[in-house]
């Protein structure tokens, strides 16, 4: 287990190397000069400022030059300076980075209650009302626009009941209607994968052994099925944290949450580069550690899965 | 395929390419009735053709223009003149939505197009060359999966600029990786076919052998696919436009029609509602009938 975790840590090298030099590619690919851009439609300064300010960039050397000097950078863990406020980027992203994290969690936490607990009952209930209403939620799930669900759940819970405040990131309060918005959504599909895997799960011979020798009905499915059916679960799960720290993204503007999507959005159309390259930089490198983490809870869940 | 046939029955060989191709024809026309029985598929396709229709006819059917300002008739509510009210600076919404219709619509063609030009020729060489060119192929599919969709979409758009046509080329170039992979692994399954090996045997070249013998057997997932990628497609596109990034104002595409909503959330909801309800139904659409489709095409695509 050590040796695998060992082993796959290894392989994010190249993976991490690989979407560096991406990232970089973002901007070294950027059509014109990026001091230009910079003070596109203002006056542009004298020439030994803007000599001056390439330096400052590190843009006054070739491409490959800049490369290994942002490869080097990268890894003392230095992402350059915002191109707008002067400040490192790395501060930058350090302030918002635990919003992010706290709503891409929080929508995980709610994906995973409410969809766990339909998908069990979906099953159970097998061809019941119950179960028809879930696969319909599961539909809706999927075609339902993050963006647009935010903006209903503001107007019936901020406007109308004026039970939560509608945007901001100061408390946790503020953190309840964008967790919902983006958990609610995300719980459908969990809710159809985990009905799925219980109903193979619940047909098993064990289960009816279990049954057979008189336990509990819901010891049987909390303990016996449940633990069974949770790897289709948790690989949905793994590939769903990208959705939810993509949507995050999106959901970040809608509430006015302070995280690091609604500050590369902005950088974007600032045309802040260095802004941008960090933020895809923690964010991809977060998303790769959780898809690692996701690979080694299955072991957990089932001995049966031995790493070598 | 049907070139195989008629290849072979001209050197002479005693198969009836008629009845051969007859035969190779008609289990594929016949997935249609399967298809349009599921009600689903009925939903789903209804609403689709609806929107196509709309789209078509958009300049005649919808009431105003929809870029005329009129600022007598600011912030309306739904009534007898404005079905669905007019916004803030007195455009008809009904008609906005109407013609946003046509722009959505394209929005996924050209965006699963581009998905699909790019990433199908390089799962077609990837899976069929095999050796050191899909070992590097897969290594910068794991990289491209290393990032959210969105955010890979965000960083292409970054670089792009953004404005529609942008944002169309990044989702696109973002759906490449799983293009890629769905069709390099459908090849790997193919290309060990008998039919393979005597189309190599005859002499047909690499090209050939990809291209018209292994490629068209492995269409029906990809067909599944573009169903499926589509409607991501128009979310992921609305969403850019939603925060500024993909289609600029006056455009109506729908998720353009919902920037700046959330101020008129307190006055004006129909500003919100509508755009919203047009984009759902046209995602939930084109789920319905891409699932009904996958059902009917191959059952075990499931996970797509």
């Amino acid at each position: 287990m050590v040796v695998y975790a060992t082993r796959r840590l290894l392989f994010l090298v190249p993976v991490v190397l690989g979407v560096l030099t991406l990232v970089f590619l973002i901007r070294a690919l950027v059509p014109g000069d990026p001091i230009d851009i910079l003070f596109f439609g203002q006056m542009r300064p004298d020439k030994a400022t803007v000599d001056a300010m390439r330096r400052e960039y590190g843009l006054d050397v070739s491409l490959p030059v800049q490369y290994i000097r942002f490869l080097g950078s990268v890894v003392r863990g230095d992402l350059g300076k915002s191109v707008r406020t002067r400040r490192p980027v790395r501060a930058e992203i350090q302030a918002r980075y635990k919003n992010t994290l706290l709503l891409a969690f929080g929508s995980l936490a709610v994906a995973v209650v409410v969809g766990l607990s339909m998908g069990i009952l979906a099953a159970v209930k097998r061809d019941t009302p119950v179960d028809t209403v879930t696969m319909i939620l599961a539909m809706w799930g999927l075609s339902m626009p993050a963006f647009w669900f935010g903006l209903i759940m503001i107007s019936v819970f901020s406007v109308r009941l004026r039970w939560l405040p509608v945007m901001g990131s100061e408390s946790l309060k503020h953190l309840i209607l964008p967790a919902l918005t983006l958990g609610l959504i995300a719980s459908t599909v969990l809710a159809r994968i985990t009905r799925s895997s219980m109903l193979d799960v619940l047909s098993a011979q064990y289960i009816r052994t279990a049954r057979a020798k008189g336990l509990q009905y819901g010891v049987i499915i909390l303990r016996h099925a449940l633990k069974n059916a949770l790897i289709p679960v948790v690989t949905i799960l793994g590939l769903q944290m990208g959705g939810l720290l993509g949507g995050a993204f999106i959901i970040e503007i809608v509430f006015s949450w302070h995280g690091v999507g609604e500050m590369a959005v902005q950088a974007i159309q600032q045309r802040d580069f260095p802004v941008v390259q960090g933020v895809v930089v923690v964010v991809a490198v977060t998303y790769v550690l959780i898809n690692l983490a996701v690979d080694l809870t299955y072991s957990a869940l089932d001995p049966r899965i031995v790493y070598e | 395929m049907s070139d195989a046939v008629a290849g072979s029955s001209t050197r002479g060989r005693p198969i009836k390419a008629a009845v051969s191709i007859d035969e190779r024809v008609r289990p594929r026309r016949s997935f249609l009735k399967p298809l349009f029985r599921k009600r689903p598929a009925q939903i789903g396709g209804g609403i689709i053709l609806l929107l196509v229709l709309c789209a078509i006819s958009a300049p005649f059917i919808s009431p105003y223009d929809p870029y005329r300002i009129i600022t007598s008739d600011r912030l309306k509510p739904p009534s007898a003149q404005h079905w669905l009210g007019t916004d803030d600076l007195g455009r008809d919404q009904l008609s906005r939505i109407i013609h946003g219709t046509r722009t959505t619509l394209s929005i996924g063609i050209i965006s699963v197009g581009i998905a699909m030009a790019i990433g199908v020729p390089i799962g077609v060489f990837s899976g069929y060359y095999g050796g050191r060119v899909d070992l590097l192929v897969m290594r910068w599919i794991d990289i491209m999966l290393a990032f959210p969709y969105i955010l890979l979409a965000l960083a292409i758009v970054a670089t792009l600029g953004p404005n529609l046509r942008n944002a169309m080329i990044a989702i696109g170039i973002s759906s490449v990786p799983g293009w890629a992979r769905l069709v390099r692994g459908n090849v790997l399954a193919v290309k060990g076919n008998d039919y393979v090996t005597a189309a190599r045997a005859l002499g047909a070249s690499d090209g050939r052998v990809m291209f018209a013998h292994v490629l068209p057997n492995t269409l029906s997932s990809a067909v599944v696919l573009a169903t499926l990628q589509y409607p991501a497609a128009v979310l992921a596109a609305a969403a850019l436009s939603f925060v500024g990034l993909g289609a600029q104002p006056p455009s109506p595409e729908w998720g353009a029609l919902l920037v700046g909503a959330r101020d008129w959330i307190w006055t004006a909801s129909w500003l919100v509602n509508y755009p919203g309800v047009a984009i759902f139904l046209t995602i939930l659409a084109f789920n319905l009938f891409g699932n009904a489709l996958r059902d009917t095409l191959d059952p075990t695509l499931r996970d797509l």
